[in-house]
């Protein structure tokens, strides 16, 4: 029992983060505007929610200034964001090499940045936020243990997030068209809707939750950040895909790769997998080898927005 | 000026183009379609050069945020790069580009058929990986032939892990983009279970050092420049971009490339083999991001293949190498150094003081602008020619403008 729950904590520490900036990229996409820079907007994101913590973290602390360093992190997002909502939107660029430029601009910053403010490279900040168990929730038998100890608030404030981002994009008028000028723009503009502002505005979530899930990813996994999210970006955009850019499959595929990680980087810990006679790296590569398998197979069926990554033009129609 | 012959003559392509791009404005009636083609080919340097200067402009404003005593001397710096006098500094200059060179190169070639190599780093990874390999078990292989056969190995891995996002691509029809990515961490982590498992030196917690015989053959140039490291490799550099700009712009092959990155469909239709080219320009991708793996680990400027689970940044960096030079396989070449000149130029700013990340944060904006430049290209070209209509309308229609296509040799051989 101890131990199926460490695996579960463990999994949402590294699950939350995949599932926020994952759906994230699922608002950008169903515009129709490819986002492939969602690991730079976690760096930003990641780098200045910990300098906000560094710097407050004096006259505040628990969950409060958590929630704040979230919004931080998301705001920040947003406006790295904009710059490549600007290009690929009005602009009309090739919107893969404005998100690659993303990627590469965000660590420089956070490593000139951070030591420009701190010396070095590495943020610190003081862990004060573990919840080591949920009053109340937390004494509720199976449940309590599995969900409600030893977590982070981010863990809630991802499903949250989660069902916000579902309901949103699923069951309000906003959400319909959005989704519509990620299939037909071209139909959706002659109903009256401004493909660019949804554009803008899908794009701009994508920023928002990008700069949140980069400050998630941190928080619970370490006590600085160091101007890198190892790649989670990238893997968040495979859970996107691998969750074929519908929210409840893309938590089921936030889940799978945040169990993946978790018996990779803790397999020791796990007694049945530590006797296997295989490498923990190769844990590593299972979430990407089964992303090429899903998309193998889902390739006849694929479910991506019809026009995503294709600039709308009013007058090409 | 050549005004009264365009009149009768405006079809033929090389009827008298205006003496000076500079002057065309002066009349409308003088543009004909020849003269587009050289404005056309001065966009694509000028857009770069817009693109760099934006760059460095965005980098002086840096310099001036970090520390605004040392601006001005700190962007000379950049600007100087490697040429600090010294030949070793142009020695580390040339090194560094050498891989992003083929990198880029390895960009440049997908980016012909219409696939953009993300992946150019796991192709590297794996490349390296097999050369070293061969280069320290390959202990029954001659020493005169070593150094070939690691680069033969160093193509083989390339291409294998290039050719999986192409055969996708091909027979599934899965965004290039995205099984590159997937394919950088595989080859990542799959490198480093090789390297642990085979060649590992648990000391320094690396690969083991690359045998003196497996070294890329010097011909003399370590005695005539010594310290700057130099061997054939650079050489080699300038024959793989003759070779790829031969094959992609002399040959059937290079026509048909052309066409799929232009529309598959069309030339599906035209008798094209479209999906085997699509396969072929991924293989001959990884082989050539291969090769500049090969050069950096057995070039003996002492980089060791570590395992440390990053993806090789050489890969990456190939992109605004082939975007810079509008992914034309001999602008590579010196959009290359040119990379590598401004980052040596970053590691000496560490002397005044600043972090060499500004070089990194100078070449994303280069990018970020080249992502459009491409666009602003197309649509000067458009505005150009729809003011010319009348005069300049070829029979059959305007001819192919897609991403990153060349321009035709008619374009550019325009003599005045």
């Amino acid at each position: 029992m101890t131990t199926i729950a460490f695996i579960v904590q463990q999994t949402m520490i590294f699950s939350i983060p995949l599932l926020i900036v994952a759906m994230g990229g699922m608002y950008s996409e169903r515009s129709g505007v490819i986002n492939i820079g969602l690991d730079g907007g976690m760096i930003m994101g990641a780098f200045t929610g910990t300098v906000f913590l560094n710097r407050m973290q004096g006259q505040m602390s628990g969950q409060g200034l958590l929630v704040l360093a979230l919004m931080v992190a998301g705001v920040t997002g947003l406006v790295f964001v904009m710059f490549h909502a600007f290009a690929s939107i009005n602009l009309k660029a090739n919107q893969v090499i404005s998100g690659t430029a993303m990627n590469m601009f965000a660590p420089a910053f956070a490593v000139f940045a951070g030591r420009l403010i701190f010396g070095t490279q590495q943020v610190p900040f003081k862990d004060t936020f573990f919840i080591r168990r949920v009053p109340v929730l937390g004494d509720i038998p199976v449940i309590g243990p599995l969900l409600f100890r030893n977590a982070y608030i981010t863990t809630y404030i991802g499903f949250l997030i989660f069902f916000a981002a579902w309901f949103v994009i699923q069951k309000t008028p906003f959400g319909l068209r959005l989704r519509a000028c990620g299939e037909h723009p071209g139909a959706a503009d002659t109903v009256g809707i401004d493909v660019q502002r949804m554009r803008w505005a899908g794009t701009l979530v994508s920023g928002f939750l990008s700069g949140i899930g980069g400050l998630t990813f941190v928080v619970p996994t370490s006590t600085e950040s160091n101007a890198t999210v190892y790649g989670y970006g990238f893997l968040a955009l495979a859970v996107m895909i691998f969750g074929q850019w519908r929210s409840f499959k893309i938590l089921g595929a936030a889940f799978f790769f945040g169990l993946m990680k978790t018996i990779a980087s803790a397999y020791s810990a796990i007694p049945v997998i530590k006797n296997l006679p295989i490498p923990a790296t190769v844990y590593k590569m299972i979430p990407y080898i089964a992303t090429l398998i899903v998309l193998i197979f889902m390739s006849k069926r694929s479910q991506a927005p019809a026009a995503e990554g294709i600039p709308y033009e009013k007058t090409g129609r | 000026m050549s005004d009264s012959s365009d009149k009768n003559n405006d079809n033929k392509l090389n009827d008298k183009p205006p003496a000076d791009a500079g002057q065309v404005e002066a009349s409308e009636a003088e543009i004909n379609l020849a003269a587009v083609g050289r404005l056309k080919g001065s966009y694509s340097i000028f857009s770069s050069v817009m693109a760099i200067v934006t760059g460095l402009l965005v980098g002086l404003i840096i310099l001036m945020i970090s520390n605004p005593a040392n601006a001005g001397q700190g962007l000379l710096t950049i600007l100087k790069g490697g040429m600090t006098g010294s030949v070793s500094g142009f020695g580390r200059a040339v090194a560094t580009s050498i891989p992003i060179i083929m990198t880029g190169l390895s960009v440049a070639f997908a980016y012909k058929a219409g696939l953009f190599n993300i992946g150019a780093s796991g192709q590297f990874m794996i490349g390296g990986v097999c050369a070293v390999f061969v280069a320290i078990k390959g202990t029954m292989i001659p020493d005169s032939v070593l150094w070939l056969v690691c680069m033969l190995a160093a193509m083989a891995g390339g291409a294998i892990w290039g050719s999986v996002p192409g055969l996708l691509k091909a027979y599934f029809k899965v965004n290039e983009v995205i099984t590159s990515i997937m394919m950088n961490y595989i080859g990542m982590y799959l490198t480093k279970i090789i390297i642990e498992r085979t060649i590992y030196d648990s000391r320094y917690a690396r690969a083991q050092a690359v045998p003196l015989r497996a070294r890329i053959p010097t011909l003399g140039l370590d005695t005539r420049f010594p310290g700057a490291n130099l061997n054939i490799s650079l050489l080699l550099c300038i024959i793989f971009c003759v070779i790829i700009f031969i094959i992609s712009s002399r040959t059937v092959f290079g026509f048909e490339l052309t066409a799929v990155g232009l529309n598959p469909d069309a030339s599906r239709y035209a008798g094209i083999n479209s999906k085997r080219t699509v396969v072929i320009a991924m293989i001959g991708a990884g082989a050539l991001a291969g090769i500049g793996a090969f050069m950096m680990y057995l070039g003996g400027t002492g980089v060791y293949m570590d395992t440390k689970e990053i993806v090789a940044a050489q890969g990456f960096n190939g992109i605004p190498v082939s975007l810079l030079a509008m992914n034309h396989p001999i602008g590579v070449f010196f959009t290359g150094l040119f990379i590598g000149h401004i980052t040596i130029g970053g590691e000496n700013l560490q002397l005044f003081g600043y972090s060499k990340e500004i070089i990194d944060m100078i070449i994303a904006v280069i990018i970020y602008c080249a992502a459009f430049s491409l666009i602003f290209k197309q649509l000067l070209h458009r505005i150009i020619k729809s003011r010319s209509k009348f005069k300049t309308e070829k029979p059959g229609g305007p001819g192919p403008q897609g991403p990153g296509r060349y321009a035709r040799p008619e374009e550019t051989e325009v003599i005045s």
